[in-house]
């Protein structure tokens, strides 16, 4: 079981690089939902028998995070009419060379991880770290509202997969508040980014300088 | 109980969104904040109310504490007090539609109410998340460049902030995912098994949870979003946040600091703390000094307590009866200074020194409150936190702290120094002619009117009066909050 489970984690850690790699936001968008909506996937690829809460949080997590949410984003992105490119502080190689790094650093800071319970041969605190970081990668290294954004859904995912360490732990109503958060978050985020663009003619978030000391 | 607080507001959240007149709409907020009151009074005369739930499960979940109920009295009485005050202050501001205000205010009051009840440090993160979502419309109140770039930065730097503590939450429970013990997020399962924790785990959450609950109080260096969102928000939202979202967060921050203290750790935890609360009011006395704009310098203030807080709990033991106390008194004249410089922002138009001078002349009352709460604030008796500060000042020379006993000396000094010169030059001299307001569009002018002026009064009052005594109910709420964080009784 643990095999299948590695295999998706890789492909959570390579849709990281896609993420970095890619310059058009729609595609980034794809990426976070597609990434959001395989880990909501994998409990229930993992346990062949769930309750029925399990069911219900990981099917919420499949609709907002694989559907809701990147409907809200691409319409925030139609109604700017922006140019659909994401203009990079650090280049696109530059960031992949970065989320490579962050990646091969979370493997080998894992490794030396006092880890405990059954997980321990499973990929799943190196993937989570590996994923934090790009989402902070993202978040720093992009001038566009909507892709810092997505850089914060790209962390959230890290966080997310930390937390299948911890089915026991985690009451059904602490899983279904953090996702109706995160979704309510997208939903005011991207009011806000709107009237930035509007305020601002742009989503670029350097114009954003008139508040300092 | 629990539930009865948390879904009034949230009911009367739906009916003000449902309601279509903008004039009566702000008077549910008083009715809001009447009703908490009177469940608050119940809850704390009859501990034995809490057994009775009305939804299954509900009692394991929800357990009001003495950390709880002290945070919970701050966040109701001061929302009591804005309730009023909000509701003076928009009928100023009848040019701008109040709906989303009105409803993420009573957002704002469900959410912090439900931090303050639960034992499920998992459903604390949920709340304390639900209420950055809640007050981030606030900040946009007035729909300016300014307060846009406010609200993206309170946002942002808020949002990411709060997941690093969702990570952190995660951490605590990985660490109780040992052979014997219960992995659970559940605050009294935790403490039970806490000497027990994987300590890594329980180090690296603890820090985790210390950033990110610190960027939603305001600790430096993650302050940075606090005077942008302080100073562009209305004075009644900068109060809530100075008063209300602050003390939430440091709450739930307490809840860790129970486990790791209960896991007695509590040297590790003095290590991060104090320098912390240094640095931060090192940061807050740095950016007072000559500081023009009067509403981002309580920001500075509101960064330079939360430092408090942090040293006060960083020395321990004797220092910890000042620092629950503190969070009393300092929610109680940031009230006052936020709602008193909102009216007197509201009187010139601005809110820097270069055009607001001489208030004592043009708005006598405001600019009276505001003259004594800073020196409330800035710890001159005969004023409530006089006495809590001296508490904590007298704990760290009982701890043998001397070396940070003396920086937070220099500290209060250099604030109270930089502070007075902005708040002199405010309140004092000439005020300038009436003059048009410069920019079309602008909202008019206004003085203070009843509802601006007596609620903030009445806090102002409390102030004085816990100075001068504090009475033993509250005395032995905050013995009792000592003792539930792991401190001597």
């Amino acid at each position: 079981m643990n095999d299948l489970l590695n295999a998706l984690l890789v492909v959570v850690m390579i849709l990281n690089l896609f993420a970095l790699g890619t310059s058009r936001i729609n595609t980034v968008i794809r990426i976070a939902a597609i990434q959001g909506a395989l880990l909501a996937v994998v409990p229930i690829l993992l346990h062949r028998s769930l309750p029925g809460a399990a069911l219900l949080a990981a099917g919420t997590a499949i609709v907002l995070k694989g559907l809701a949410i990147p409907a809200i984003m691409r319409r925030s992105l139609r109604s700017a009419q922006i140019k659909r490119e994401i203009e990079p502080f650090v280049g696109f190689l530059p960031s992949i060379l970065l989320g490579a790094l962050a990646t091969a650093l979370a493997l080998a800071f894992s490794g030396r991880l006092v880890l405990e319970g059954g997980q321990a041969g499973t990929l799943i605190v190196p993937t989570s770290i590996a994923t934090i970081l790009v989402g902070f990668i993202i978040l720093t290294t992009r001038y566009k509202a909507l892709v810092q954004v997505i850089g914060y859904l790209i962390l959230e995912n890290g966080i997310f997969v930390f937390g299948m360490l911890l089915v026991e732990a985690l009451p059904l109503v602490v899983e279904m508040g953090v996702l109706l958060d995160l979704f309510v978050g997208v939903f005011v985020i991207s009011i806000i980014t709107n009237h930035i663009n509007e305020a601002f003619s742009s989503m670029d978030t350097r114009r954003l300088v008139s508040l300092k000391e | 109980m629990a539930v009865a607080m948390i879904f009034l507001p949230l009911l009367l959240a739906g009916l003000a969104a449902l309601l279509p007149s903008g004039r009566i709409r702000p008077w549910i907020l008083p009715l809001a904040g009447l009703g908490q009151a009177g469940f608050l009074t119940a809850a704390l005369l009859d501990p034995a109310l809490e057994g009775i739930e009305l939804l299954p499960g509900a009692s394991t979940l929800f357990r009001l504490d003495a950390p709880g109920r002290l945070t919970l009295l701050v966040i109701t009485g001061l929302f009591l007090v804005c309730s009023f005050y909000a509701a003076g202050y928009l009928q100023h501001r009848k040019e701008r539609p109040n709906r989303v205000f009105v409803v993420g205010l009573l957002g704002f009051l469900a959410g912090s109410t439900a931090v303050c009840w639960t034992r499920n440090l998992g459903l604390a993160w949920v709340a304390i998340e639900a209420t950055t979502l809640a007050t981030a419309p606030l900040i946009y109140f007035n729909h300016s460049k300014r307060s846009i770039e406010a609200t993206w930065k309170f946002l942002l730097v808020g949002s990411v902030g709060i997941a690093l503590a969702l990570l952190g939450t995660f951490f605590l429970a990985y660490s109780a995912l040992r052979p014997g013990l219960v992995a659970s997020l559940d605050l009294d399962t935790l403490l039970a098994q806490a000497p027990d924790l994987s300590k890594p785990w329980l180090h690296a959450a603890f820090i985790l949870v210390l950033v990110g609950y610190g960027t939603k109080m305001g600790l430096a260096p993650m302050h940075t979003w606090k005077p942008d969102a302080y100073g562009e928000a209305p004075g009644v939202v900068g109060a809530i946040f100075a008063g209300g979202v602050t003390s939430m967060a440091f709450l739930a921050f307490l809840r860790f600091y129970s486990v790791v203290a209960a896991a007695g750790e509590t040297a590790f935890a003095s290590r991060l703390l104090v320098p912390m609360g240094l640095l931060s009011m090192a940061v807050a006395a740095l950016f007072m000094i000559g500081q023009q704009d009067f509403k981002r310098m309580l920001a500075y203030s509101s960064v330079e307590h939360m430092g408090i807080l942090m040293i006060g709990l960083g020395i321990g033991g004797p220092a910890l009866f000042g620092t629950m106390l503190h969070l009393v008194t300092n929610g109680a004249t940031k009230g006052v200074l936020f709602l008193s410089a909102g009216n007197i922002h509201r009187s010139y138009g601005s809110k820097t020194t270069d055009k607001v001078r001489g208030a004592l002349r043009r708005i006598p009352l405001s600019a009276s409150l505001f003259l004594a709460a800073f020196l409330a604030i800035t710890g001159s008796p005969p004023f409530a936190p006089f006495v809590s500060e001296f508490a904590i000042l007298n704990g760290a020379f009982e701890a043998g702290r001397f070396a940070t006993a003396g920086a937070f000396l220099l500290f209060l000094f250099v604030v109270f120094v930089g502070m007075g010169r902005t708040v002199l030059k405010v309140v004092l001299g000439r005020a300038p002619e009436r003059e048009p307001t410069a920019e079309p569009g602008a909202p008019p002018l206004h003085g203070e009117g009843f509802w601006t002026a007596a609620p903030i009064l009445l806090l102002m009052a409390l102030v004085l009066f816990l100075g001068l005594a504090v009475p033993s109910p509250l005395a032995d709420l905050v013995s009792d909050s000592v003792a539930a964080i792991g401190g001597p009784r």
